[in-house]
């Protein structure tokens, strides 16, 4: 790859989201209009995408996802992005058919560069089983890409994130630290190794978890992303619920520990801490630790909350199939606080 | 006293200009940050709390905040130190904010208690923050242990708002070794405060 053909990037993936905080202002101020009862899950909910029930045992999954680039390799990033915004129908239990291109692009750059990020795009739509099906273009200062997807589920079998049970084992199929390690090589400090293990896990699809959880009896899932592990795990909880998480279990990328330790921290990774902390209650958790559960995560993993007695055999599947999953901790009775990392 | 302009600066930039500006002080001095957006100076905070340098900040206009880290043996000096050394001089008012209620406004206290978080929320959220926020009465409740309003009150001293509960009210509600953020004052500095103050704000 010529030094040409490279995308300027400076803020990206989910790192670039905007705080919880500051959306959840917006969103409770908008006009709501009267409730269609056909809309099961809606932003009154906190989830990760819009379902709405077209028959008794038919309904549409809607969602969409960009960002600016996080990595310099234009197919990689189109890959990226797409494996992201896929996912979230995969944190429903749905299956991906069409997808459209949503690309902001600057008119004097090179335009086999978006041909490159839309050829990665494209293959991970194919890859979902989904059909890419137009899209839309800007003119910008900046790149940014992502899709619109719309999937197709059972209304009867819908994920919604925060349905949890005590009890519950808590599962997540990727490590995290892709965030603070995309942030070291913005600044030149991340190995070639620690890249090349994240971009391997941030281009996974979500499909191959999502297809071996759906034969266990999972309660609740969601795909962590830019609000941190703790940001999703604390609207699973939804305000009824507490967890124990085994902070030795959780799968992490180790060179994130080395780069949290040099301060290699994101602007975004703060803002979920502010957000997030006050549910947290950390026990001698190390520095590292603690920057890693808040760091933003763009195609994070699956998080699903599995019926107790089915979690060894869910979990040994996943690590079969070859995902570095874990359990990581389990669902309680509410206690004072509302995430105990242990 | 190194100076490092991170105005413009997307976070982890302000962190590591900073990180390189310190390994020039060849372990004690001081570095002057200007970071433009709060989320910097946290991450900032963050490092010299782990690291053990002495930190200050403080807002000094919109989009311009000044973050002081004391490093190595010039650390334990500038404690002793009332006032650092500014880079730029101070162009914030002297606004100060009383807080003599654990509940805003009167009629219904669990309205009150609820308006009284949001108005300390809404406060870390101003372009504008006040200088010094002093908590008597029933207000000293809001700086203690279990406060709804705790982490809101860390935001602002993190932005350089000086934060002061009174000693007498602490004492009184058996709350002395409660206090979770900022310091203890007493009624000299209340009143010395509030003479000196360009404007006093009361919910």
């Amino acid at each position: 790859m010529s030094e040409q053909e490279k995308i300027v990037f400076c803020k990206g993936g989910c790192t670039a989201k905007l705080g919880a905080g500051i959306l959840s202002h917006i969103l409770e101020k908008l006009p709501k209009g009267p409730a269609d009862p056909a809309l099961l899950v809606g932003y009154d909910s906190k989830d990760d995408a819009a379902v709405y029930k077209v028959a008794d045992d038919l309904a549409v999954v809607q969602t969409l996802d960009f960002f600016p680039p996080m990595v310099d390799d234009p197919y990689i990033f189109g890959q990226i992005a797409a494996a992201n915004a896929l996912s979230d129908i995969y944190a429903m239990g749905g299956e991906v058919r069409t997808a459209l291109n949503i690309v902001c692009f600057p008119e004097a750059m090179d335009l086999n560069i978006l041909g490159e990020i839309m050829r990665g795009g494209a293959d991970k739509v194919m890859e979902a089983g989904g059909t890419l099906a137009g899209g839309h273009s800007i003119a910008d200062s900046d790149v940014k890409y992502g899709l619109s997807v719309m999937g197709l589920i059972d209304p009867r079998r819908i994920y919604t994130n925060n349905s949890g049970q005590p009890g519950d084992k808590l599962i997540l199929t990727k490590k995290l630290g892709v965030g603070i390690i995309c942030t070291a090589n913005r600044v030149g400090e991340a190995s070639a190794e620690a890249m090349a293990e994240a971009i391997a896990s941030m281009t996974k699809l979500n499909k191959y978890a999502a297809e071996i959880l759906r034969k266990y009896t999972v309660h609740a899932c969601t795909d962590v992303t830019g609000f941190s592990f703790l940001g999703h795990l604390h609207e699973m909880m939804d305000g009824r619920l507490s967890c124990l998480v085994q902070s030795g279990q959780v799968p992490v990328i180790e060179a994130a520990l080395a780069y949290a330790d040099e301060f290699l921290l994101t602007a975004a990774a703060q803002r979920n801490r502010n957000h997030t902390e006050k549910f947290v209650q950390f026990e001698n958790i190390p520095f590292a630790m603690e920057e890693v559960l808040f760091d933003p995560q763009t195609s994070g993993g699956l998080l699903a909350a599995v019926a107790p007695e089915c979690a060894e055999a869910a979990l040994q599947e996943l690590r079969q199939a070859g995902m570095p999953a874990a359990i990581v901790g389990e669902i309680v009775e509410q206690r004072e606080k509302e995430i105990y990392v242990l | 006293m190194l100076q490092v302009n991170a105005l413009g600066d997307a976070c982890p930039i302000p962190v590591v200009k900073t990180k390189n500006a310190i390994k020039e002080l060849n372990g004690s001095g001081q570095v002057c940050v200007l970071v433009d957006n709060e989320i910097a100076v946290q991450n900032l905070t963050k490092m010299a709390n782990q690291k053990g340098y002495g930190v200050k900040s403080e807002k000094l206009e919109d989009r311009k905040y000044q973050v002081l880290l004391t490093v190595g043996a010039a650390a334990e000096e500038s404690e002793a130190v009332e006032v650092p050394e500014l880079c730029i001089p101070d162009s914030r008012k002297n606004k100060v904010v009383v807080i003599s209620s654990d509940k805003m406004g009167s009629g219904d206290d669990v309205l009150g208690a609820l308006l009284m978080k949001g108005f300390i929320f809404a406060l870390t959220q101003q372009d504008e923050l006040p200088k010094t926020i002093l908590l008597y009465n029933g207000g000293a409740k809001l700086t203690c242990e279990d406060s709804p309003a705790l982490e809101d009150f860390k935001s602002l001293e993190a932005q350089g708002v000086e934060i002061l509960t009174c000693g007498t009210c602490l004492n009184h509600y058996g709350l002395t070794e409660k206090l979770q953020v900022g310091s203890v004052t007493n009624m000299y500095v209340i009143t010395e405060k509030m003479l000196q103050a360009s404007a006093v704000i009361r919910p």
